[in-house]
């Protein structure tokens, strides 16, 4: 492309003129990245603290980095930390799972939590756990097939001369309903420890997980993570439309296919630990792309405002709910339905919904 | 009820023109569908986990208790479950009717819209923080609920540009309702001791209802009953617009605030008995609307019959499906209705009726 000298200082020319116009842009997102992270790192901390044995900032530093076997360490890092850093790493995954889905419908409300592929994810396994039983694997394929599966149908059945947001969202509505019945059904034939089990995680909680439910799930978003980057620069084209894409080399189809993909693996990792937990892929793209201004949805942004607030909402459900500690689902229902009626109410353009 | 609103023509008029054998068709129908109703009450009040033979059923009827089990089952179980289940039905059903013919909206329906979760919510409020025990007392917050819910889901569906639309309306009733039901459920987990009474009931159920929790909603589903027939004339016209019902001398704004008050009645009455019960208000005014066209007088006069014939078999399902348990009837609906749904948005005019 750059064969010629003069070409070479027009495009370094460009990239100078582009740098200068983008630059408050690009600051203010870096700057916004820092803040999202610094909460992220103050919340934990105080997340680590509280609880019916309240611990300062400073000695949660010392529990976490001297290891003397001491009471406080146990507390730290056996009781909190697993559940802190779950909290952490699943709002990540259900950020990014959010913004991949939003970005590839075009639509604020195209999140895999509206459309229905957590309740299939929790239906998927829910039916792995009754026929071949409660272990990890199985769970874990049973939430990703269930989870692939409805996000097929539901779009199969809202397609009709291209998919509209609208009507993805009510047949997404639809098969929520329907599989929360299926569901219920399951529980109720099941065996009472598989029921029991099952239903704290199907208002969807984090408060039961312990080392053995986080490591390997954070596993798989670590693997999740670097095909995430790779699928950021397909994304972007995409987001241009198919024939600006294609024009940039990108194959459309597969490159749809594999985000599809990597968006359901990245939610259904977390339904099959926590149970669904509706909202934080609703939310936290569209409020990192407030955050920063930015054009696209950004990915990183996105991360960190799931996990600030999925761990925001975990320490209200646990500490500051009335009426006792509930699952984080619950809350995060509660908060991102009132987000959802702001973003009904405050549309501008009703035919995008 | 339903009967004045067809006047009868004379039967010995030599010639047989099309409107009378349209006529003479939907009575036969509705005669049709008053003996499906009929075997449906005999469904309910002979099978369950305990089936007892029709003639058993029959003596006890008539011949009251004669203190064998079986009599003691339908007299003090079945029969209150089956008026329970009839009253819930066309309550539900009605305001089904209503709200679709009101907002000219196809998707409308009292559990979609945010109606019975609003009715819910207020009851568990009544019951958990107020201590209110009584059907007398928390009926009224029942009422209260549904009436508060049907003002903010019309207020928030109709702000902002492109006023109350079906999408805009639908989304911001799932909104509200998955905030509402989010904060009752938060609240019956919080509590399980002051809720225990709520928690079969939150899930749409008819099971133990007793004569207590119907009789005190009886007079008020009947008064909405009385006025849904009242407005069903008004409501046709208003079908054909604002502007069009106005010169026809309908005064709309009263025919609103009337209907309001009816579905505020009607789905506050059903929720109090069944607790949030959804889609019986979507399904059956649509069937109606299948069978005799447009004209609210009949879909009314089919939706009397029809609903409580959805919501008995439904319970009967719901009975046989996990025997000896069962599944909360709800569930049933729900699984029945969401299929219905999603053909409904797949249809290519989604916004008119």
């Amino acid at each position: 492309m750059t064969t010629t000298n003069s070409k070479g200082t027009a495009k370094a020319i460009g990239r100078v003129i582009l740098n200068t116009s983008r630059r408050p842009m690009h600051r203010r997102t870096r700057i916004v990245t820092l803040i999202l992270a610094i909460a992220a790192v103050v919340l934990a901390l105080l997340a680590l603290g509280s609880g019916d044995y309240p611990l300062s900032v400073p000695e949660v530093l010392r529990a976490l980095f001297v290891r003397d076997g001491s009471f406080e360490g146990t507390i730290v890092t056996e009781w909190r930390l697993p559940r802190v850093l779950a909290a952490l790493a699943f709002g990540a995954a259900l950020g990014v799972s959010g913004a991949l889905f939003q970005s590839l419908t075009g639509n604020p409300l195209g999140s895999p939590d509206i459309i229905g592929f957590s309740t299939g994810s929790y239906t998927g396994a829910l039916i792995a756990i009754t026929v071949v039983g409660d272990t990890y694997i199985s769970t874990s394929a049973g939430a990703l097939v269930g989870g692939l599966t409805t996000a097929l149908v539901v779009y199969l059945l809202a397609y009709r001369r291209g998919v509209q947001g609208f009507r993805l969202i009510i047949v997404g509505i639809a098969i929520t309903a329907l599989l929360t019945g299926v569901n219920t059904y399951l529980l109720l034939r099941a065996s009472v420890e598989v029921a029991m089990s099952a239903s704290i995680w199907g208002s969807g909680s984090i408060s039961l997980v312990g080392w053995d439910q986080a490591v390997p799930a954070m596993i798989v978003l670590v693997v999740l993570a670097p095909l995430v980057i790779l699928l950021s620069r397909p994304l972007r084209q995409l987001e241009l439309g198919d024939d600006a894409a294609q024009a940039h080399g990108v194959r459309t189809e597969p490159a749809r296919l594999a985000i599809l993909v990597v968006g359901v693996a990245l939610i259904a990792t977390v339904t099959a630990v926590a149970g669904p937990i509706a909202f934080i892929a609703l939310a936290a793209p569209q409020i990192a792309q407030r955050l920063g201004r930015s054009a696209g949805l950004p990915l990183v942004g996105s991360a960190l405002t799931g996990a600030v607030l999925l761990l925001l909402a975990d320490f209200v459900a646990q500490h500051l709910f009335p009426g006792g500690p509930v699952p984080v689902g619950i809350v995060t229902v509660c908060v991102g339905g009132l987000y959802l009626i702001w973003l009904v109410a405050v549309d501008r353009k009703s035919s995008s919904m | 009820m339903t009967i004045q609103h067809t006047p009868q023509q004379p039967a010995d008029t030599g010639a047989v023109s099309p409107t009378e054998r349209i006529r003479t068709r939907r009575i036969l129908g509705w005669v049709l569908a008053a003996l499906a109703l009929v075997v449906a009450i005999a469904g309910s009040l002979a099978i369950g986990s305990r089936d007892i033979p029709l003639d058993v059923v029959w003596n006890a009827l008539l011949h009251g208790s004669d203190s064998s089990s079986d009599a003691v089952v339908v007299l003090d179980l079945r029969i209150p479950r089956t008026v329970a289940g009839i009253a819930a039905g066309l309550a539900l059903g009605v305001s089904g009717a209503l709200i679709q013919a009101v907002t000219r909206n196809p998707l409308a329906d009292p559990g979609i819209l945010g109606v019975n979760a609003g009715a819910a919510f207020f009851v568990a409020l009544a019951v958990g923080v107020l201590g209110i025990t009584a059907v007398e007392d928390y009926l009224w917050f029942a009422f209260l609920g549904a009436f508060v819910a049907t003002v903010v889901v019309y207020l928030i569906g109709s702000t902002g540009r492109g006023a109350a639309s079906p999408a805009k309306l639908t989304l911001a009733g799932v909104a509200l309702g998955a905030v509402l039901a989010g904060v009752t459920s938060a609240m019956l987990l919080s509590d399980p001791e002051a809720f225990n009474a709520l928690q079969s009931w939150n899930a749409g159920s008819l099971q133990f209802r007793d004569w207590n929790v119907i009789l005190p909603v009886l007079p008020f589903l009947l008064a909405g009953l009385v006025l849904a027939a009242a407005i069903a004339r008004p409501l046709n016209a208003i079908a054909l617009g604002d502007d069009v019902s106005l010169s026809l001398g309908v005064n709309v704004l009263l025919i609103r605030v009337l209907s309001v008050l009816a579905i505020t009645v009607l789905a506050g009455g059903a929720t109090a008995i069944a607790g949030p019960i959804a889609f019986v208000g979507l399904m059956v005014p649509h069937v109606a609307r299948w069978i005799v066209g447009p004209d609210q007088r009949w879909i009314f006069a089919y939706t009397l019959l029809l609903a409580p014939l959805l919501l008995l078999v439904a319970d009967i399902v719901g009975r046989i499906a996990l025997r000896p348990g069962e599944l909360p009837v709800g569930i049933v609906t729900a699984c029945l209705g969401a299929p219905v749904l999603i053909v409904l948005v797949r249809r290519a005019r989604v916004s008119g009726l």
